[in-house]
């Protein structure tokens, strides 16, 4: 009887704390929002996401932001793309065009996940090593490099996992129909397509939010950038900047902040639409 | 299709030893035998499959025709699997809508390009499947919508419409229900008209009803084969008789 007793307040036990985990959690994220959107929402203004600073940005409200919000994209997206471009290969040919257990699968995973767990910073400091020796001044183009570099091992990992879940089955009937290798990875990739979608914008949004790899790549400036040579904006770098400095900055910085906010529950929600729309036909 | 000296290891440990076997033509032929005997894995060198598993090692002949497929190089091998069709034992319908799902085979060999030829090669196949009359409205509705016993006969009408010599079943009935079973039953009947089936059955009540000639298949050898009234009526091994009698399973 006594046993009896013990395993459901043991159990009451572990339940009351997963609430009160899930309850912490939450009210962190809300307080992190919260003071976002109230801080953010008391200083944005539509002159600031639509114009860019004027001469006396720095001392007055003189134009706004919109070369770090141009700058944040024209950054993120072309590096989204290459990512992609590189990572769906090698997502493939590790899942399907040598078994799972071969040996270079194992060991490209394991890079795969070290590269992953490396921190952007390191990113970043890489790349200006780079950038220095071969005579590249901070730009567009060293940005791109270095967020192509962050989010290719964070496609990989998660284009891994999604490829996992397609069933040998799926598989062995393409196999069976007389498909090539070729063919079958077609009828795969329509499989894992929508997650990989969602994925990538995931990547996009975790990256395009990370200050410390653009910090010594894509520079700063108050101007829209004009080529890929040109240093650019960033919002996470804005922000970086303008949080310590003196008002009107740190205001300025929550309506970054809030704009960023913003960009990555876009890229989560339309991730999620894509998910949702595309699958029908999936498994 | 004619098995000859096959043996199969995975892992170094030998599953199936010394394989002998002729399958009929336009015959059922049951491949019956205790839980892990290697029925599947069997069926599996058939169309060469095995390939997908991890550490396998494989010798001896299995002979379409001239041709041997376990020696065929990688283009041969593409076409030979086209004469085998496979039914596996979950039904999975491709992630495409229920025409591309029948239709997938003909595009990826370049058969019935046209149009019209091509929707006409659907219809026909999922008649003979008996599924036409319940999907016509919704071709283009996803196959995973339809039920699972819709399903196992959309993967049969998939097989059939690139024009199979072989079909292949691996327990193709043991995810359906009582009537689905029934249906998928009958319809491998009738097809033995025009196909060679062979199929791996663990229920031997089903074997007793529909085969034409058996095999029996224990611990990777196979024990006792021939016409399946001989087989299942007056078996000449012992190991043969316990199995039918219930002895193991």
């Amino acid at each position: 009887m006594k046993k009896i007793q013990s395993k459901y307040i043991e159990e009451k036990f572990f339940q009351v704390l997963m609430w009160a985990a899930v309850i912490t959690v939450m009210a962190f994220v809300i307080s992190i929002i919260w003071t976002i959107c109230v801080k953010g929402f008391g200083s944005i203004s539509w002159e600031m996401v639509t114009s860019t600073p004027g001469k006396d940005w720095n001392t007055a409200d003189d134009g706004g932001f919109l070369n770090a919000i141009i700058g944040s994209l024209i950054v993120v997206l072309p590096a989204m793309l290459i990512a992609m471009i590189v990572s769906v290969p090698v997502v493939f040919y590790m899942n399907l065009y040598r078994r799972r257990s071969n040996w270079l699968s194992y060991v490209a995973r394991l890079v795969y996940d070290v590269l992953y767990g490396i921190p952007s910073i390191v990113y970043g400091a890489f790349a200006f090593m780079i950038m220095v020796a071969v005579g590249m001044r901070a730009s567009v183009l060293g940005g791109i490099i270095v967020s192509t570099l962050l989010i290719i091992p964070m496609f990989i990992r998660s284009g891994d996992e999604i490829s996992r879940s397609v069933p040998d089955d799926m598989i062995d009937a393409a196999y069976s129909l007389g498909a090539t290798k070729w063919e079958t990875l077609k009828v795969v990739l329509r499989q894992v397509l929508p997650g990989m979608a969602t994925a990538s914008l995931l990547a996009v949004g975790k990256a395009i939010g990370d200050a410390a790899a653009v910090m010594f790549t894509a520079g700063f400036s108050d101007s829209t950038a004009t080529s890929l040579s040109s240093p650019t904006a960033t919002l996470p770098l804005a922000i970086f900047n303008w949080i310590t400095m003196p008002e009107p900055f740190p205001g300025r910085a929550y309506a970054a902040a809030l704009v960023l906010t913003v960009i990555v529950l876009i890229l989560s929600l339309g991730g999620r639409w894509i998910t949702g729309h595309f699958t029908k036909n999936n498994l | 299709m004619i098995v000859e000296n096959l043996n199969l290891s995975i892992e170094g440990r030998p599953i199936l030893k010394n394989i002998n076997l002729t399958f009929p033509v336009n015959r059922i032929t049951c491949i019956v035998g205790p839980s892990g005997c290697g029925k599947s894995t069997l069926l599996k060198c058939l169309n060469r499959l095995i390939d997908n598993v991890d550490d396998t090692s494989i010798s001896g002949r299995i002979m379409i025709g001239d041709q041997d497929i376990i020696s065929a190089p990688y283009r041969d091998l593409i076409e030979l699997r086209r004469r085998i069709g496979l039914v596996p034992q979950r039904p999975c319908p491709l992630p495409m809508s229920i025409f591309d799902n029948v239709a997938y085979g003909c595009r990826i060999h370049g058969m019935h390009t046209k149009k019209k030829e091509l929707a006409e090669v659907v219809e026909r196949y999922l008649t003979e499947v008996g599924l036409w009359d319940e999907v016509k409205d919704r071709l283009q509705s996803s196959a995973q919508r339809l039920s699972i016993g819709q399903q196992q006969r959309l993967c049969l009408a998939r097989s059939l419409a690139v024009e199979p010599d072989f079909i292949l079943a691996d327990e193709a009935t043991s995810a359906l229900d009582p009537v689905s079973s029934k249906t998928v039953e009958d319809l491998f009947v009738k097809l033995k008209e025009k196909y060679s089936i062979i199929m791996v059955t663990h229920t031997l009540r089903q074997a007793l009803r529909i085969a034409d000639h058996a095999v029996f298949l224990y611990l990777g050898e196979v024990i006792e084969t021939g016409d399946a009234k001989k087989v299942f009526g007056s078996p000449e091994e012992e190991l043969t008789r316990k199995y039918l009698s219930g002895v193991f399973s």
